[in-house]
């Protein structure tokens, strides 16, 4: 097994050309780490990005829009007052993950290149129409991370690609987010259903919304008939109503060790609902 | 056993708190765990595991990974003594334990060490186990306990059960339990109303934070040393000199530091693989589970099926009860079906009652003894029918059990009259306490539940040395899964008059004592106490007569008295007392070492209940329970240090919970384990659990000098039930299954609202 520490995202692309066999880039290590001592994925290379310059900085750019390098913590997010309050569904999405010390090192680029359908940030990622920043043999492209995930452990990113920044629209003033998941203990389990809400509100009606679900498909899912239904309502039981069946429609979970087909539309339907009542809540306080 | 009354007052050092001997060891990282050893020149070790629930073994090809570089022995079934017989039930148990730690002609579970290898580093063992070649022929398999006992389940193995087993069941059933006494036919006649029910619980793990580990040396002169973190070194010694044919006494065990057991580390899994390996490469083998190969190839508990009737009149005596107990043991006899039969009505003090148990192979790990073995998952079938009898009948839980409780002096469900017990204050006390009066709010509900355990007293040697300086280091052969070197130092101390922090307290190796039964059965305050206390009085006899020899009175004229030698009255003469430390300063030259031991299999370790006290939430929408409040009421006989007692109250209860609500082996059709870590096998966490309240009730157990009961099994006895109480209580549905995960519940809720 080789290690590289690579000193710039095109100098990990070379690097990553250059080599031969599994290659895996290594930022918080929360995953690759993982899977590598439990024999499951076993790297001929790992290429460790963290060192970049810029990789660990959360930049609000003039038009407040966020950049969020690709080795930023979800600890890093979490004591971000400003980045917190624009988006609170995606930081709490984020610190979901794992322990505190976990939180010390997983990053939302990780999370999202490691394919969970139930990866948390992810929904969090796709309500909020977070794009990302690949830098790959061809140069540099942005693609909205709902473009990422293609199956379980699966994404669109080519040979040679390396995700250099997470990137968050400017939130608007009457706007917010919110991020739940089913898990059965309290904390350190995976997500058996995850729901995110992003909504924009003109007054007391819904003007903007986006609805994210996990674990209930083969990969994170954006539903947009459930958002189609909220928009124009106050979030009225009918409206509830509405989005919770299209929610449930738009599940196609599987059973497994950690909840049914059944349990988990059930589940995905009752997460929506509170998930927008909390964004809806969050975004009525601004105004 | 005869003894003295137990003394039970005027203690100065048993009940208090100190701090453990073996903390400092532990939180600053200086205690050594079953895998902190090591040997110069040792080589780490590896085992091939089947992939299959049930497969034959064509062939084992280990050519390749022998020539391996790095590559110093690799062991199968062939290495192993041909010379331990096949027997039926637990007769052939040394067969049973040889077939379960290396597979011989079949694989018997997802996990089941097929070949092992030692390799100059733990890489290379590993990389090793790749190169070995196994032909199988996959079997068809099963692992539920219903479907193994049904016709046409796959035969794990023809001729295991013993003869208790009635004709014509499926060859899978291999033990058969049934006690009882009374009429319960008749019984059932005179009840106002009989409920007959089934339930189901899922096999879990003891979940002990230390994986198996050992550091084994065997030469070819047939002497060896094994260090392993194990709850018994001598049974340890006994099995593994018995699977490589050694004699007993020349392979010393010692004992590690042990990071939690709770009857899991009973058995062996490893330390004959590791000593295998050892004397095949002549080197010292280290060998080191993980988290997975604990989960596959170690014990969990018994899976159950159950069916329980109970019969009441209006006004809430029990006039019947009966369970039939099917436990699913792995792929060998054990499961302590037998247990849940006894245990299961033990609370109740019954004119009727019938109890059978099956014992039932299927393909899963062989279970090992987790707390109480049988005795949880017997309780929560029983007390959730009392629990639907009262609420059908609109009678007090507490109450009833008041009512029909079992006390001193009545027959016990399984047989003997019971000795003194304390199950009637147990109830009393929840009775009294604040919780159960406390109030609740909607989709909230509340729980009780008693249970039961036997305890256990078991071969036991204990030696106590006194020191120049006038302090004492005992040495005890049970290993210390609960702050026992502390309890032991306590009782020592107060026999000896010294205090605690002069007082050490060691787990001896094989070499160095009689034979040790294992640390099980809550033995070990108990039996080791009771050791240590007799040790202790035989030094103090000798102490006496030291002083008497000074004093040139006779030995009878010398009596003890809070650490000093004093004459036994004004008859015997005018001498000031000598303290302990003067008699020892000298005792080269007044007669040599003074050593008080004692050795015997003391059977009076007296039985234990428990009721516990349990609030839950159901959010109806997710079925997820949150536990709000949690009591332990348990009689412990006499605390010698409440805290550990406490701890194992708390312990027992957490255990529980993570039992109740989500812990579960679960296998996928293929028969493969899904979940083999702790990421999707529950246990709860410190957020998951309320402060878990405890309340330590003495009735002093008279086959102890200070009427010690054992308390670390009991304690895992009701939780199952009080918490299912609690969330049918709190859900308004009544939950049969376990665990009764967030899914069961939903599921749980829709069935009922479909009516």
């Amino acid at each position: 097994m080789q290690y590289h520490t690579a000193t710039s995202y095109e100098n990990a692309v070379e690097l990553a050309e250059a080599a031969q066999g599994t290659i895996r880039f290594l930022a918080g290590g929360t995953d690759v780490l993982v899977q590598l001592r439990a024999e499951i994925v076993t790297p001929d290379v790992l290429i460790d990005i963290k060192q970049i310059p810029g990789a660990a900085d959360i930049q609000c750019l003039a038009d407040g829009s966020w950049q969020i390098g690709a080795a930023v913590s979800g600890a890093q997010l979490d004591e971000h007052g400003t980045l917190k309050a624009n988006w609170p569904g995606v930081v709490e999405a984020m610190n979901l993950i794992g322990s505190t010390q976990v939180q010390g090192r997983a990053t939302l680029t990780g999370n999202l290149c490691n394919g969970s359908p139930a990866a948390d940030s992810v929904p969090a990622m796709l309500a909020a129409n977070a794009s990302v920043t690949i830098i790959g043999p061809d140069g540099q492209r942005q693609v909205p991370v709902k473009d990422i995930p293609s199956g379980p452990g699966k994404t669109t990113l080519k040979s040679g690609e390396v995700i250099a920044s997470v990137n968050l629209p400017a939130q608007s003033a009457s706007g917010a987010d919110a991020y739940l998941r089913f898990i059965p203990r309290t904390e350190m389990d995976i997500a058996v259903v995850g729901c995110a809400v992003s909504l924009e509100l003109d007054g007391p009606k819904i003007a903007k919304a986006r609805v994210a679900i996990g674990a209930v498909a083969p990969t994170v899912r954006l539903v947009e008939s459930a958002a189609e239904g909220l928009i124009g309502s106050t979030l009225d039981d009918a409206a509830l109503a509405a989005l919770a069946s299209a929610v449930r429609d738009a599940c196609d979970p599987i059973n497994d060790k950690r909840g049914t087909i059944e349990y988990r539309t059930h589940v995905a339907g009752v997460l929506a609902q509170r998930a927008a009542k909390i964004a809806y809540q969050r975004a009525r306080s601004k105004s | 056993m005869a003894l003295d009354e137990p003394k039970t007052t005027d203690f100065k050092y048993v009940g208090t708190r100190p701090d453990r001997p073996d903390g400092f060891d532990k939180v600053t990282g200086r205690a050594k765990f079953g895998a902190d050893m090591s040997a110069p020149g040792m080589l780490h070790a590896a085992i091939l595991r089947s992939p299959h629930a049930h497969a034959r073994i064509l062939s084992i090809d280990t050519s390749e990974a022998e020539a391996m570089k790095g590559v110093k022995a690799v062991v199968t079934r062939a290495d192993f003594s041909k010379n331990v017989p096949f027997e039926s039930g637990l007769s052939g148990e040394f067969w049973n334990i040889l077939e379960n730690v290396m597979a011989g002609e079949k694989a018997l579970y997802d996990g089941h060490a097929v070949a092992a290898v030692a390799a100059t580093s733990a890489l290379d063992a590993r990389d090793a186990l790749k190169l070995i070649k196994v032909d199988y022929e996959v079997l068809p398999h099963v692992t539920d306990v219903d479907a193994a006992m049904a016709s046409g389940a796959p035969v794990l193995r023809k001729g295991a059960a013993d003869s208790s087993v009635p004709e014509g069941l499926h060859p899978n059933v291999v033990r058969y339990h049934e006690s009882g006494h009374g009429d319960v036919e008749a019984g059932f006649t005179a009840a106002d109303l009989v409920i007959e029910d089934s339930f189901v619980t899922e096999a879990t793990h003891q979940g002990y934070i230390e994986p198996h580990a050992c550091l084994a040396t065997l030469g070819s002169d047939g002497k060896g040393e094994l260090w392993c973190t194990t709850q018994g070194h001598w049974h340890a010694q006994k099995v593994c000199a018995a699977l490589l044919d050694l004699e007993t006494s020349q392979l010393r065990v010692t004992a590690s530091e042990i990071g939690g057991g709770f009857g899991g580390k009973t058995t062996v899994f490893i330390e004959p693989v590791a000593l295998a390996l050892a004397r095949k490469a002549n080197r010292s083998v280290k060998l080191v589970m993980n988290r997975s190969e604990v989960f596959r190839a170690t014990g969990p508990t018994s899976s159950t099926s159950m069916d329980i009737k109970i019969g009441m009149t209006k006004d809430g005596k029990i006039t019947a009860a009966k369970g039939v107990f099917c436990l699913q043991g792995g792929a060998f006899p054990g499961a302590p079906c037998d247990e849940s039969a006894m245990c299961a009505f033990a609370p109740y003090n019954l004119e009727n009652v019938l109890q059978v148990g099956y014992d039932v192979m299927s393909n899963r790990p062989k279970q090992a003894a987790y707390r109480a073995p049988g005795s949880p998952m017997a309780a929560f079938a029983v007390e959730s029918v009392i629990d639907e009898l009262c609420k059908k009948l609109n009678l007090d839980p507490i109450d009833i059990r008041l009512k029909n409780a079992a006390h001193t002096g009545s027959k016990s469900s399984f047989g003997p009259r019971f000795d003194a017990i304390g199950l009637v204050e147990t109830l009393e006390a929840a009775k009294a306490h604040p919780h159960y009066s406390a109030p609740l709010k909607p989709g909230q509900g509340r729980g009780i539940s008693c249970g039961f355990w036997f305890n256990h007293g078991g071969e036991t040697a204990v030696s106590l040395a006194l020191s120049e300086d006038g302090t004492a280091q005992i040495s005890v052969g049970t290993p210390d899964i609960g702050g026992s070197r502390a309890s032991m130092a306590l009782m020592a101390a107060e026999e000896l008059g010294i205090p605690y922090d002069h007082i050490r307290c060691t787990i001896a190796d094989t070499a160095t004592l009689g034979y040790n039964e294992i640390s099980h059965g809550s033995r070990v305050t108990y039996a080791s106490g009771l050791a240590t206390i007799k040790a202790a009085r035989d030094a103090v006899e000798k102490l006496c007569k030291r002083a008497a020899a000074k004093w040139g009175i006779p030995e009878e004229a010398v009596k003890w008295q809070d650490g000093f030698a004093v004459p036994s009255g004004p008859n015997a003469g005018d001498f000031d007392p000598i303290p302990l430390k003067d008699l020892t300063a000298d005792m080269g030259a007044t007669g040599g070492p003074i050593v008080g031991h004692f050795e015997a299999s003391p059977e009076g370790a007296g039985v234990s209940f428990a009721t516990h006290l349990v609030d839950a939430e159901v959010d109806p929408e997710t079925g997820k329970t949150e536990i709000l409040r949690y009591t332990v009421v348990q009689d412990a006989g006499k605390a010698i240090h409440p805290t550990y007692v406490e701890g194992q109250y708390q312990g027992g209860a957490a255990q529980g919970i993570g039992w109740a609500l989500n812990e579960e082996y679960i296998y996928g059709d293929d028969g493969r384990l899904q979940n083999a870590g702790f990421l999707d096998y529950r246990i709860p966490l410190a957020s998951d659990l309320p402060m878990i309240d405890t309340v330590i009730i003495e009735v002093p157990n008279p086959g102890h000098p200070y009427g010690v009961r054992g308390v670390g099994e009991t304690s895992i006895c009701p939780p199952l039930a009080a918490i299912a109480n609690a969330v049918s209580a709190a859900s308004g549905v009544r939950l049969r299954q376990l665990p009764m995960s967030p899914p069961r519940i939903v599921a749980a809720l829709k069935n009922q609202s479909n009516g």
